[in-house]
């Protein structure tokens, strides 16, 4: 058992045991667990502001944890200061040495370690022949282009031959050809140098190109983690399906073993081991909905709004009788009004866990008809025997909240920080003012970062006793 | 046509207003005549007794004072300066705003307050008036110019370079030395310069708290020398030499400047 836990420490390179960061009050990261092998391509992916810098910057030492331990080669690195750990990072910005040419500020690293003139030249023109950059030795790092400083930076960072390569959206500042360039390049040095690649993006295609394992983050928490394939056509969860790639994602419910039903529709599916009449998110990738001239074989039928010629395929929206939206992919185009038929294969239906059904908050009873929660007191129907102060638990359902353009016209605020769409409804995280989140269904159109104002109707408040 | 006529002209007779004193002296340096106004024909002989000697010895250690206090003082607050412009660069937005607006005060602040309150400062915590508390009094108040030149320098900089510099090995205070000073030089240069005029050229703090130990500064000496009755004709040359080296001192700074802002951009 020793060996075989010494053995498996041996395997990984990066262990993030139980992280959590706060800063102030605000959790950034919580309890995050990460092991990186040797070698690996890993891309911690998410949208801004879900900790995925945060992360990384611990990871390099800038930071330190609130809570949790951090090894890499099994040794706990926790504390250690950046400049005494085996990494080196690469900035989303360069942060390239302004005042020193392209030779001095890669060989920054190796004069620190006193290494002797001849070896560093040598080093330092083999570091610039790896990233193509040969000959820019005296070139003076203002007068190169944002692809050439960011070459400089990589070479800066791995002619230290740190164990472990960190970056920053190093791509996110180059135009898109350029970018496209640069990921193959990188994907070519990592094969060559052979040291483990931990990578961070908001891009979810430079994701899915470039790892081996790609992590998904979201609000300070991993979502999930696995190879491009697997978190493609695998999501754990409607933020994964919607994050990566494009999705329908509608609410179905599970009927029994390899029978749901959606949009109205029951189909035949390959999952299992959810349970009867158990509500799902079922999602469909719009490439794998196979659309054709209204037929039998249809499973259903709709017509088409809108029709967008992308390049390789048309892309088009098809709306169903009873009030949903496909999302569709094909190489043939179907002209907008033409009534058309939807057919998706068992196995291209992926049916996930709903993540919660209703709203659940912890509540205080201020009296029968009045429960304090969210930091306001809201009235609500009768708790007969209830007691001022008794702690419950509320609950709310998502399409019953109603959300409204002024603040001043609800009960309380909040932000709205996520969106959605349900092929015929919205359903939306509002981050309220008391600093909890209130999922919201609603066909009104709200955009992200929009302030609302949150209205609960009383009767639509259920209050449970909490069994002590 | 005529608007810019007028205007040029407007333009020329405001500037002429405007350096006629210093003017007047600089003409009046290159003649022999004791009093000011009475042209004795072309002479640089104000000029040679200044140097080789020929005026008070007083007037010579006031020189030298005045520069010695000038580069203790310009010295120790552009260290401090530059030390206190990374403290406050590095504090969140609301403290640094509350620190930025401290350290304008004693700049807004009018010299014979800080004058007076320094000299109340120095006699309530007994410290005798003389050559230190002068320095110590410069320093006080050069410190927010160096603050306010170095500070934009850290705006402009990457805020990343100070991280890649630890990342790639170096402690904190290597990367202080060989990345943030570097990088900040520049306005601590300028800081500098600013600190050097302000000192030479201040009298309101000096006279407060140069004690009466027989210290003079050039500003103190040309107080009590025009009080006495007619100015040193050698005070002329002098004059004219100051000018001229603070003139050049402010093209430096604001060529500087222009170039710091060509970077920018």
């Amino acid at each position: 058992m020793q060996l075989k836990g010494n053995m498996q420490g041996a395997d990984y390179i990066i262990t993030v045991d139980r992280i959590s960061k706060y800063f102030g009050e605000k959790a950034v990261l919580m309890d995050v667990n990460l092991n990186i092998r040797k070698g690996e391509f890993v891309t911690i992916l998410g949208p801004s502001g879900c900790g995925k810098t945060t992360l990384l910057r611990l990871i390099a030492g800038f930071q330190t944890p609130t809570e949790g331990v951090i090894r890499i080669a099994g040794k706990d690195i926790t504390q250690t200061p950046p400049h005494k750990r085996p990494v080196n990072t690469v900035f989303q910005k360069y942060a390239l040495f302004p005042h020193l040419n392209v030779y001095n500020n890669i060989a920054f690293g190796l004069k620190l370690k006193k290494m002797p003139g001849a070896m560093m030249e040598k080093k330092v023109k083999q570091a610039l022949k790896t990233v193509g950059m040969t000959d820019y030795e005296y070139r003076d790092v203002d007068s190169l282009s944002g692809g050439q400083q960011q070459r400089v930076a990589i070479a800066r960072a791995i002619v230290n031959e740190p164990e472990v390569l960190l970056l920053d959206e190093p791509l996110a500042a180059l135009d898109l050809k350029m970018r496209k360039d640069m990921q193959m390049e990188l994907k070519e040095m990592h094969r060559s140098l052979g040291i483990t690649f931990v990578y961070v993006t908001h891009d979810q295609e430079e994701a899915l190109t470039l790892s081996d394992r790609i992590v998904v983050m979201s609000e300070g928490r991993i979502q999930q983690i696995g190879t491009p394939p697997d978190i493609y056509n695998e999501p754990v969860n409607s933020f994964v399906a919607d994050f990566i790639g494009e999705s329908n994602i509608l609410n179905g419910i599970m009927i029994k073993d390899k029978q749901v039903m959606f949009a109205g529709h029951e189909f035949e599916c390959v999952d299992e081991g959810f349970g009867e009449m158990t509500p799902v998110d079922v999602v469909i990738r719009p490439e794998d909905l196979y659309i054709f001239d209204s037929s039998d074989a249809a499973q259903l039928t709709g017509t088409v709004t809108s029709c967008i010629f992308k390049g390789v395929h048309y892309e088009m929206m098809v709306d169903t009788p009873n009030g949903y939206e496909f999302l569709v992919q094909d190489y043939h185009s179907f002209g907008v009004g033409k009534t058309v038929g939807l057919l998706v294969k068992p196995f291209d239906i992926h049916v996930m866990k709903k993540e919660r059904l209703t709203n659940t908050f912890d509540g205080k009873m201020i009296d029968e008809t009045h429960v304090e929660f969210l930091g306001y007191t809201f009235e609500c129907p009768a708790i007969p025997d209830s007691q001022a102060g008794e702690e419950v638990t509320v609950m709310v359902d998502f399409h019953d909240i109603i959300l409204q353009d002024n603040t001043e016209d609800g009960m309380i605020s909040g932000e709205v920080k996520f969106i959605l769409y349900k092929g015929d409804h919205y359903h939306l995280t509002v981050y309220t003012d008391w600093e909890e989140d209130l999922f919201v269904d609603t066909s009104d159109v709200w955009d992200d970062g929009d302030t609302v104002g949150i209205t609960i109707p009383a009767d639509k408040i259920r209050v449970v006793k909490k069994s002590s | 046509m005529i608007t810019r006529v007028v205007g040029r002209a407007y333009l020329w007779f405001l500037l002429l207003l405007l350096y006629s004193p210093i003017l007047i002296i600089m003409i009046f340096s290159f003649t022999e005549a004791k009093v000011l106004g009475n042209w004795t024909g072309f002479s640089t002989k104000l000029y040679t007794s200044l140097f080789s000697g020929g005026v008070h010895r007083s007037l010579i250690s006031a020189i030298w004072n005045t520069l010695a206090i000038a580069l203790i003082a310009a010295t120790v607050s552009t260290i401090l300066g530059s030390i206190a412009a990374i403290g406050i660069y590095n504090l969140r937005t609301r403290s640094r705003q509350a620190i930025g607006f401290v350290n304008s005060i004693p700049i807004l602040n009018p010299d014979i307050i800080t004058g007076v309150s320094l000299f109340l400062l120095f006699i309530s915590f007994g410290i005798s008036q003389g050559f230190t508390t002068v320095v110590l009094a410069h320093i006080t108040f050069c410190t927010p110019y160096v603050v306010l030149s170095v500070l934009p320098r850290l705006r402009q900089m990457n805020p990343n370079i100070y991280e890649a510099a630890l990342d790639l090995g170096a402690t904190p205070f290597q990367a202080l030395r060989k990345i943030i000073v570097p990088e900040i030089r520049p306005g601590m240069i300028s800081g500098f310069i600013l600190a050097f005029t302000l000192s030479i050229d201040d009298f309101a703090v000096t006279i407060f708290t140069i004690g009466n130990e027989g210290l003079e500064t050039l500003s103190t000496y040309i107080y009590a020398d025009a009080r006495k009755g007619g100015l040193t004709p050698e005070l002329r040359p002098l004059s004219t030499i100051i000018f001229v080296t603070v003139l050049l001192l402010l093209i430096i700074i604001n060529k500087r400047a222009g170039k710091i802002q060509k970077v920018t951009q």
